[in-house]
C-alpha cells in the first residue's frame, strides 16, 4: 500500500499535507457535494490521534455507500440502517480497536432509527459521522425523514405535507436524550468556519471512544446540488440559510469528562 | 464426560460456548429463549461476548460485526425472528462470513403459536433471503445430535466461509434428555486473514457484499455457486434405519423423523418391511442416497409437520419412479405413530391403495 507522502522543502514546516488515511483516487461525489470534505475530515483526524491501523469504519447504504474506497482503514459494508449495529458487533468482541460508522439521513433517521437509538442508549463506545442533506441522494431525491417541510423531492412532488408525510426528524436531539450518548452535536461543513469546528467535533467524538466515555455522534449539515437543482455555491447558501434555520448547529449533549478531553 | 438431564435449548447453548463461541447476539423469542437466558450467564462467566439486542434484525447484524471481524459468533431464534432476520442473511451469504444460527421452529404463519413445526423448510433451504444463495441447514432430531451438530455448524460454517442453520424445533428446544456435552475446547487461535481487525501492516480489508458492474457481481455470484456445488457434493448427511431390506421408505427429519422410527418398528412387528431415511442435512439435501433408496422400494412415504415442504425435495428426486406419499400435522400437532402406521399401510396396499397424496393432515 503506498501512503502519499506530502515533500517538505529544507527549513519548511509542513502545515497541510494529504491525509495519509486518504486514498489517492477521485470520489464519485458530484461536484458541490460535501461528502468528499468530510471524508478528508475523518481522514485527518485518524491522523492526528495515530489510530488508522487499529480502525474499523462501517459504511453505510446511501451515496458513501463506496467510503472503503477513500478511507484507507479496514471497513464493512452494513445493510441499509444497520450500521450502528454491525459496529456493536465488532467492538464487542474487539474492545481495544476504534470503530465508527458513516452514515447518511435515510440511513440513520428512517430505516436504521432504532439501531442508532439503541446504540446510543447502550453507550456503545462507536463514534458515528451522520451527513444530513435532507434528502435521499443515491436513490435519485426522494423525500429524506429530514426533508423540510414544503420541500420539493420526487416523492413529495408538490412539496412536503406535513400532514401526510410527517415532519423533519431532528435525531441529534432525540440522541442527546440516551443515557448513554456522552457527546451529540450538530455541525455543518457548509463555509471554511464549520468545516473547522466540524473536523474538531470529530476528534472529541473519536477521542470520546478512545477514552471509553460512550457513545458519541457529529451530524454534519450538508448539501445536495444535483437533487436539489441548485449549483454548488447555491447549495451550500441554500443550505446554511433552510436546513440551518431548522436544525439548530448546537451541542447537545457533552459529559464533563467529554469536555475536559484535549482536541 | 457423563450424561445429564438436559433441556435442548439450554444443551445446544452450553455446546455452542463449549465448541469456543466467542460472542452471541439475541433476542427473546419462544421457544429457544432458555439459550439467550443460558448464555447471559455463561458468557459472562467466561470472559466473553453477550448481548441482548433490540430486535432480531440488530441482533442478526451485529452477528454479521462480529462475524466480519473473524470470531466464532451465533444466534438463535424462531421463525419470526429468523424472517426478520433474513436482510442480514442475505448479507452474511454475500461477504462469505460464517455464521451459525438456531431456528427452533413453531407454528405460523403470522404469530402462530409456540408450538413444535416443521414449517420454516422452504424459508431456510430455498429462499433464508434474496439473491442466489443457500445456507447449511442441519436438522438434528435427539439433544446428544443437537448438540453434536453444534460443533459441525461452527466448523462447516469456517471451512466454507458461509452461513449454517441449525433447524430444530420447539419440542426439541423444550424437551429433556440425557445427553453429553463436550469438553470445555481452547478458543479459536488463529485470525482470519480477511477480518476486519485493524489494517496493522496490510492492505485494508473490506467485508462487503456490494459489488458493483454485472460482471463482478456474476462472478462473485459464479463463486458462491461453486462452492455451493462443493458443498452439494460432499457434506449431505443422513441417518438410516432398516433400509436394508425396506420395501416402503419413510422420509422424515427431526422430530417427526424420530417419531417415524417408532412408526417403523410397530410396523415392522405387523411384518412391513419398512425403512426411513433422516435426512440431517436438509440443504444439502441426501438426494443421492434417498435416488438410490428409491430404486429399491415399493413407494415412499414422507412426513412432516408441516403441509408438504421436504415433499418437494422428495417428489424432484423421485420423479415418479415410485408413488409417493405424504402425511403432514400442522400448527404444533404431532404426527403419531398409529397415523404413520396408517399410512405405511395405506402405501403398502394392505389397504386401500391411494391414488394421490393424501392431503396434509388428511387421515381419511
Amino acid at each position: 500500500m503506498t501512503l502519499i507522502e506530502t515533500p517538505v522543502p529544507d527549513g519548511m514546516e509542513l502545515v497541510y499535507g494529504y491525509p495519509q488515511s486518504l486514498t489517492d483516487v477521485g470520489t464519485h461525489y458530484c461536484p458541490g457535494c460535501v461528502h468528499g470534505i468530510v471524508h478528508r475530515l475523518v481522514a485527518e483526524v485518524l491522523d492526528e490521534l495515530g489510530v488508522r491501523e487499529n480502525t474499523i469504519g462501517v459504511a453505510p447504504v446511501g451515496c458513501s455507500v463506496l467510503i472503503y474506497n477513500y478511507i484507507k482503514t479496514d471497513f464493512v459494508e452494513a445493510a441499509h440502517g444497520r450500521a450502528p449495529a454491525m459496529a456493536t458487533g465488532i467492538k464487542r468482541v474487539l474492545p481495544d480497536r476504534v470503530v465508527f460508522t458513516y452514515q447518511g439521513d435515510g440511513d440513520i433517521a428512517a430505516i436504521g432509527t432504532a439501531e442508532i437509538i439503541h446504540a446510543a442508549n447502550r453507550g456503545e463506545r462507536i463514534t458515528t459521522v451522520f451527513i444530513n442533506n435532507a434528502i435521499y441522494g443515491m436513490t435519485g431525491g426522494q423525500m429524506a425523514p429530514t426533508t423540510l417541510p414544503d420541500m420539493v423531492t420526487t416523492s413529495t412532488p408538490t412539496g412536503r405535507d406535513c400532514n401526510i408525510a410527517g415532519y423533519p426528524v431532528r435525531l441529534s436531539e432525540i440522541l442527546a436524550q440516551t443515557a448513554g450518548a456522552v457527546y451529540i452535536t450538530r455541525q455543518s461543513a457548509l463555509d471554511i468556519p464549520g468545516i473547522r469546528r466540524t473536523k474538531k467535533a470529530i476528534k472529541r467524538a473519536f477521542l470520546a471512544q478512545m477514552h471509553g466515555l460512550g457513545f458519541a455522534c457529529v451530524e454534519v449539515l450538508a448539501t445536495c446540488p444535483t437533487n436539489w437543482n441548485l449549483g454548488a455555491w447555491e447549495a451550500l447558501q441554500w443550505s446554511k440559510k433552510n436546513l440551518g434555520a431548522y436544525y439548530p448547529l448546537e451541542t447537545f449533549r457533552m459529559t464533563d469528562d467529554v469536555k475536559a478531553l484535549e482536541v | 464426560m457423563v450424561r445429564q438431564l438436559l433441556k435442548g435449548n439450554v444443551a445446544f447453548a452450553e455446546a455452542a460456548l463449549r465448541y469456543g463461541l466467542e460472542a452471541y447476539f439475541g433476542y427473546p423469542i419462544t421457544p429457544q429463549s432458555e439459550a439467550l437466558e443460558h448464555l447471559a450467564g455463561r458468557m459472562v462467566q467466561e470472559d466473553r461476548v453477550f448481548l441482548q439486542a433490540e430486535s432480531e434484525v440488530a441482533a442478526i447484524n451485529m452477528v454479521y460485526g462480529a462475524a466480519s471481524a473473524g470470531v466464532r459468533v451465533m444466534t438463535s431464534t424462531s421463525g419470526p425472528g429468523l424472517a426478520l432476520m433474513a436482510e442480514g442473511l442475505s448479507y452474511i451469504a454475500g461477504s462469505e462470513v460464517p455464521v451459525v444460527v438456531v431456528n427452533m421452529m413453531r407454528g405460523g404463519p403470522g404469530l402462530g403459536n409456540i408450538q413444535p413445526s416443521q414449517a420454516d423448510y422452504f424459508f431456510m433451504t430455498k429462499t433464508a433471503g434474496h439473491g442466489d444463495f443457500h445456507p447449511i441447514v442441519l436438522a438434528p432430531a435427539s439433544i446428544q445430535e443437537l448438540i453434536d451438530m453444534v460443533g459441525l455448524a461452527f466448523e462447516l460454517a469456517e471451512t466454507y466461509r458461509t452461513l449454517v442453520i441449525i433447524a430444530g424445533d420447539g419440542s426439541l428446544g423444550q424437551m429433556m434428555e440425557p445427553a453429553e456435552l463436550p469438553p470445555m475446547q481452547p478458543l479459536r487461535s488463529a485470525d482470519p486473514a480477511w477480518a476486519v481487525r485493524g489494517a496493522a501492516g496490510r492492505d485494508p480489508n473490506v467485508v462487503t457484499s456490494l459489488f458493483l458492474g454485472a460482471e463482478k457481481l456474476e462472478a462473485l455470484n459464479l463463486r458462491l455457486q461453486a462452492k455451493l456445488m462443493n458443498i452439494r457434493r460432499r457434506e449431505p448427511r443422513a441417518v438410516e434405519v432398516a433400509t436394508e431390506d425396506a420395501d416402503v421408505l419413510l422420509v422424515a427429519y427431526g422430530t417427526a423423523g424420530r417419531i417415524c422410527v417408532s412408526a417403523l418398528r410397530e410396523a415392522r412387528r405387523h411384518g412391513l418391511r419398512v425403512g426411513l431415511l433422516r435426512p440431517q442435512t436438509l440443504w444439502p439435501y441426501p438426494e443421492g442416497r434417498l435416488s438410490e433408496l428409491t430404486g429399491r422400494v415399493s413407494g415412499v412415504l414422507v412426513v412432516e409437520m408441516s403441509a408438504g415442504q421436504m415433499l418437494e425435495d422428495v417428489q424432484r428426486v423421485v420423479q415418479g419412479r415410485v408413488p409417493v406419499r405424504f402425511y403432514g400435522r400442522m400448527g404444533g400437532v404431532f404426527p403419531m405413530a398409529d397415523e404413520i402406521l396408517h399410512e405405511i399401510e395405506l402405501l403398502a396396499g394392505e389397504a386401500l391403495p391411494a391414488e394421490q397424496p393424501a392431503l396434509p393432515g388428511g387421515r381419511q
